[in-house]
């Protein structure tokens, strides 16, 4: 089974890659870019355990190392 | 007296730690690898910086897994002194050690450059004998070090005395000039609640000989040694 991880830096944390892409976009004359918040996204590939064993799993992964929760946050999808 | 100097795949500040503790200042130091899960024997640790595992996923994700730490945890809560440099400082933060964690500087440059620090305690091993105010000149080699923690969190440091250094200019005064990174409330350094574990992205090991530009840096170490003196009297 796969799941898609997306880990994204918190509302109110400064993302200054973002910043930059934002005004590189409207520098090629793509306008109307309000914000770019820039993240990571990870595809894991599971045995098949289930869906709620999966998400046990992932969640605890995102916790302890694929996030850092001080400055990110996770969101997971699995199938 | 022996010091630990923790070496992980992608180190590459651990010799300049190693011979500014074991040639300038004249302790003992010793290379620790960091698939060991023991520090049994060693007075202090030193976590030198570099780019453990590539940086990858963040910097200082992968090395906090590493067996070492386990054992630089237990020897923390024994009251030993810590010092993490750089992705040391890094480490400390992704292992939760040390609170807040780091972002890109806020230029988007990596930034290698002498800046000026001021001291804000005394209460580490490091800095026992820096009276408070000092200014110390120490260079910084980073791309992520832009020091963030929630409010509630840089109010605490505050209150408790666990900002042991900002940036400033070379009189001491802490601007936004100053700040090469975008740190909050300028923090290049700080230290845990006991005070023994101590965190700071300048690096005191590049500069502890004037010959390299400044001997700054050795304040910090002479100040261990001091402190393990002390201790051990």
């Amino acid at each position: 089974m796969k799941a898609k991880i997306y880990v994204t830096l918190k509302r109110g944390v400064l993302d200054p890659q973002g910043k930059a892409i934002r005004t590189s976009l409207s520098h090629l004359g793509i306008d109307g870019v309000d914000d770019v918040r820039v993240g990571k996204f990870m595809e894991v590939t599971l045995k098949e355990i289930g869906v709620e064993e999966a998400r046990r799993r992932l969640d605890e992964a995102c916790r302890r190392l694929l996030a850092n929760t001080v400055i990110e946050e996770y969101r997971i999808e699995i199938g | 007296m022996k010091t630990a100097v923790l070496v992980f795949p992608g180190s590459n500040c651990d010799h300049d730690a190693y011979h500014a503790l074991k040639h300038v200042v004249g302790v003992d130091a010793e290379f620790v690898w960091h698939k060991s899960s023991s520090l049994g024997g060693f007075d202090a640790v030193v976590i030198p910086g570099g780019f453990t595992y590539g940086d990858y996923l963040r910097s200082g994700a992968m090395a906090k897994l590493s067996p070492v730490m386990g054992a630089v945890r237990r020897f923390a809560e024994g009251g030993g002194p810590v010092i993490g440099i750089c992705n040391g400082f890094q480490i400390l933060l992704e292992a939760g050690l040390l609170p807040g964690a780091m972002i890109v500087n806020d230029s988007l440059r990596f930034v290698c450059d002498y800046v000026h620090l001021r001291a804000g305690t005394d209460r580490t091993p490091f800095t026992r004998g820096i009276p408070v105010g000092t200014v110390l000149k120490i260079p910084v080699a980073h791309y992520q070090g832009n020091y963030y923690a929630d409010e509630g969190t840089l109010s605490s440091l505050e209150e408790r005395g666990q900002v042991v250094f900002r940036y400033c200019d070379s009189a001491g005064n802490v601007t936004r000039e100053s700040n090469p990174n975008g740190s909050a409330r300028n923090i290049a350094g700080i230290c845990n609640e006991g005070g023994n574990v101590l965190g700071m992205m300048p690096h005191p090991e590049r500069c502890s000989e004037i010959a390299l530009g400044s001997g700054d840096g050795r304040r910090l170490f002479d100040a261990m040694i001091a402190w393990l003196a002390a201790r051990t009297a």
